[in-house]
């Protein structure tokens, strides 16, 4: 991790001294590494920046709002052309934004929101966890294809917003099929420990497993430690139990390349892409953005070469 | 009194509770009983309970020593993290299974020695001493894995964490070894009086001439080898080490587990069958819970009221369990009668 942030520091020194005074310079303010989709995302910004030319000022704030709305007054300071940030908290951004807005520099959200006013930040970009679960839940809709199908859930961390709105959205994929019963949900913490503790006791619940038709995971990491289950109960992962989850980390397409998953709805890393979009539209003629830009949830099957998938996911920092 | 019915006599509350515990859960599941045989493993809710429990098991041997020394060992959920991430570098880089248990077990021991040191050597107190491995332990474990969830290919290795051993899962198998030669170290050489000595009266001990001070390493130690051997079954287990979540608050679990078994937090006589027999209630709750098929809003509450009803129930001033023939309003009575050898 240190040594990722240091290439990213370097990566992004080297770009500063390489600058020309025409090109737009980026200031973007991440969390810190929390999480491997967290360090994906970063790389995925700093390709992006790259293959369109833009010198990214990247900070790391560890975590902390305080470190965060530092970087953010510097950037102010050197006149950037752009700030892209990902609040660490929801609160506490008005007078920062306040000052971005003096200096007329446009500020864009990444994956999470803030409670200010809206018209102190150009746009925010982010996935819709509702629209995550909606997905998964009409993937096995078509998949079962009218079989009577129950089906057993793992909750992500009771409470959290991914866990309330990934469960919400799933049943909503699933509200017109009467064929498709969730017969068992509980939590998984999103950890592969809990998903597969979890999944044993599901699997011993629901006859041996022989009862379960389908497995819905709000990460990909429980499925994971799910489907190590399922193989240790005697069954096939994929055909027995269908598996389907949320994320897209590199884990699951290895385990949809050997057919013991079926399918994953992508959280795509690449946040920036649509935000450069936005500026550069704004940028040019002044386009004002939609308010909340929606990255697609792309669901990838065992068809979609899953193989290749995990070839490009894999060095992302995940 | 024989030793057996010594033992028995120590070890009757945390069995009354175990039992109830079990007829609560069948309550729920009425087929909690039933074990299977499938592709050479036994299989049901009973084996799960002896599987799943192994991580809060062996912290319970190490941490039941340390608490009879009158310390505490908060690291020992970090200490998991850190040997679990070792091992699964140590595979990662080709070093073999034996070279990883090596790599791991000497994680645990250096973790075990450095509480050790700060608490005998430096005299700090142990809660203070063993919070700042808990703190930092994760930090280091992470840096081991890069941040991610470090995978890796190993059947030798995995065995420890999903094998069977004539059908029985390779951590029962491995919990139980443990508990059993570390009883039989303690209880049948003096080291199990001079570490209850310790932790009665630390001065009083070292001037009747115990060497304090490497018991009291030797007991941080053994502590930092349980959790090595949860770590590397937890890691085993899932084929992948977690940094950020293996052995997460498991410390509080395995505390729990030590005073369910009846143990003075203030040091002094300890049993470790009774402390590994709270582990076995806390994983027949945590089991139960997931087979009830309540939302999982309630699990915390659950487990919350159910140790609360169990520790009152073990209350000094109750001591239901404890004597469950004799009630408190009857021992009053009973208390005058004089032994019937004196009476003849």
């Amino acid at each position: 991790m240190m040594k990722r942030t240091l290439m990213a520091s370097v990566g992004a020194l080297s770009l500063c001294a390489a600058a020309a005074s025409a090109q737009t310079t980026v200031g973007f303010s991440q969390i810190g590494s929390e999480s491997g989709w967290r360090a994906a995302e970063t790389t995925v910004t700093m390709q992006e920046a790259e293959t369109r030319g833009i010198t990214l000022q990247f900070s790391d704030a560890q975590q902390r709002q305080e470190n965060q709305i530092a970087a953010l007054r510097s950037f102010i300071a050197q006149g950037v052309d752009a700030i892209l940030v990902s609040p660490v908290v929801a609160t506490g951004w008005d007078s920062v934004l306040e000052e971005a807005a003096e200096a007329e520099i446009p500020v864009v959200l990444l994956d999470r929101m803030v409670d200010s006013s809206p018209d102190l930040y150009l746009t925010a970009v982010g996935s819709d966890l509702v629209h995550e679960g909606r997905v998964a839940g009409e993937w096995l809709v078509e998949a079962v294809a009218g079989e009577p199908c129950r089906v057993v859930e793992l909750q992500g961390t009771t409470g959290s917003s991914p866990a309330i709105d990934r469960k919400a959205g799933f049943e909503e994929g699933i509200a017109g099929a009467d064929n498709i019963e969730i017969v068992r949900s509980q939590t998984g913490d999103f950890t592969r420990a809990q998903g597969k503790t979890v999944m044993e006791a599901f699997l011993q619940a629901e006859n041996g497993g022989a009862d379960i038709c389908a497995l819905y995971a709000h990460n990909d990491d429980m499925a994971v430690g799910a489907i190590q289950a399922i193989k240790e109960a005697g069954l096939v992962p994929g055909e027995d139990i269908l598996v389907v989850s949320i994320d897209a980390v590199p884990d699951i397409f290895q385990a949809l390349a050997a057919g013991e998953a079926n399918a994953t709805v992508e959280l795509t890393p690449n946040m920036a892409g649509p935000a450069f979009d936005a500026l550069a539209a704004y940028f040019a003629d002044g386009t004002m953005p939609e308010k909340f830009i929606q990255t697609e949830s792309r669901l990838f099957t065992q068809a979609d070469d899953p193989q290749g998938e995990y070839d490009r996911h894999k060095d992302l920092g995940y | 009194m024989t030793a057996a019915r010594k033992l028995l006599r120590r070890i009757a509350p945390q069995l009354i509770t175990l039992v109830a515990v079990i007829l609560l859960v069948s309550l729920y599941y009425p087929d909690f009983y039933k074990v299977v045989l499938v592709n050479d493993r036994l299989v049901g809710i009973p084996i799960d309970v002896l599987k799943r429990c192994a991580p809060v098991a062996l912290l319970a041997i190490g941490m039941t020593l340390v608490i009879a020394t009158r310390g505490i060992d908060l690291s020992v959920g970090t200490v998991m993290a850190i040997c679990g991430a070792a091992a699964a570098w140590s595979i990662d880089q080709g070093y073999g299974l034996w070279g990883a248990l090596a790599i791991a077990g000497a994680a645990g021991l250096v973790c075990g020695v450095w509480n050790g040191i700060l608490v005998a050597v430096l005299g700090i107190q142990p809660i203070v001493a063993t919070l700042i491995l808990m703190v930092a332990g994760r930090g280091i474990a992470q840096l081991i894995t890069n941040g991610t969830i470090l995978t890796f290919d190993s059947d030798a290795f995995s065995y420890l964490g999903s094998g069977t051993l004539i059908g029985v899962p390779v951590p029962t198998v491995i919990w139980i070894l443990t508990g059993i030669a570390v009883g039989l170290l303690v209880r049948r050489t003096a080291l199990g009086l001079l570490i209850e000595a310790i932790g009665v009266n630390l001065r009083a001990s070292t001037l009747a001439g115990i060497n304090s001070k490497v018991l009291l390493i030797a007991v941080y130690v053994a502590s930092g080898l349980c959790a090595a051997m949860a770590g590397i079954i937890a890691t085993a287990d899932i084929r992948g080490a977690d940094a950020n979540n293996a052995g997460l608050w498991l410390e509080l679990d395995a505390i729990l587990a030590v005073v369910i078994g009846g143990n003075s937090p203030l040091g002094g006589r300890f049993s470790i069958v009774a402390s590994l027999l709270g582990a076995l209630i806390i994983q027949t709750i945590n089991t139960g819970i997931l087979l009830a098929g309540f939302p999982s809003e309630f699990n915390l509450v659950i487990k919350a009221v159910l140790v609360i009803v169990i520790l009152v129930l073990q209350s000094p001033r109750l001591m239901l369990l404890q004597d469950p023939v004799h009630l408190p309003f009857l021992r009053k009575r009973a208390a005058p009668t004089p032994p019937a050898e004196v009476r003849k």
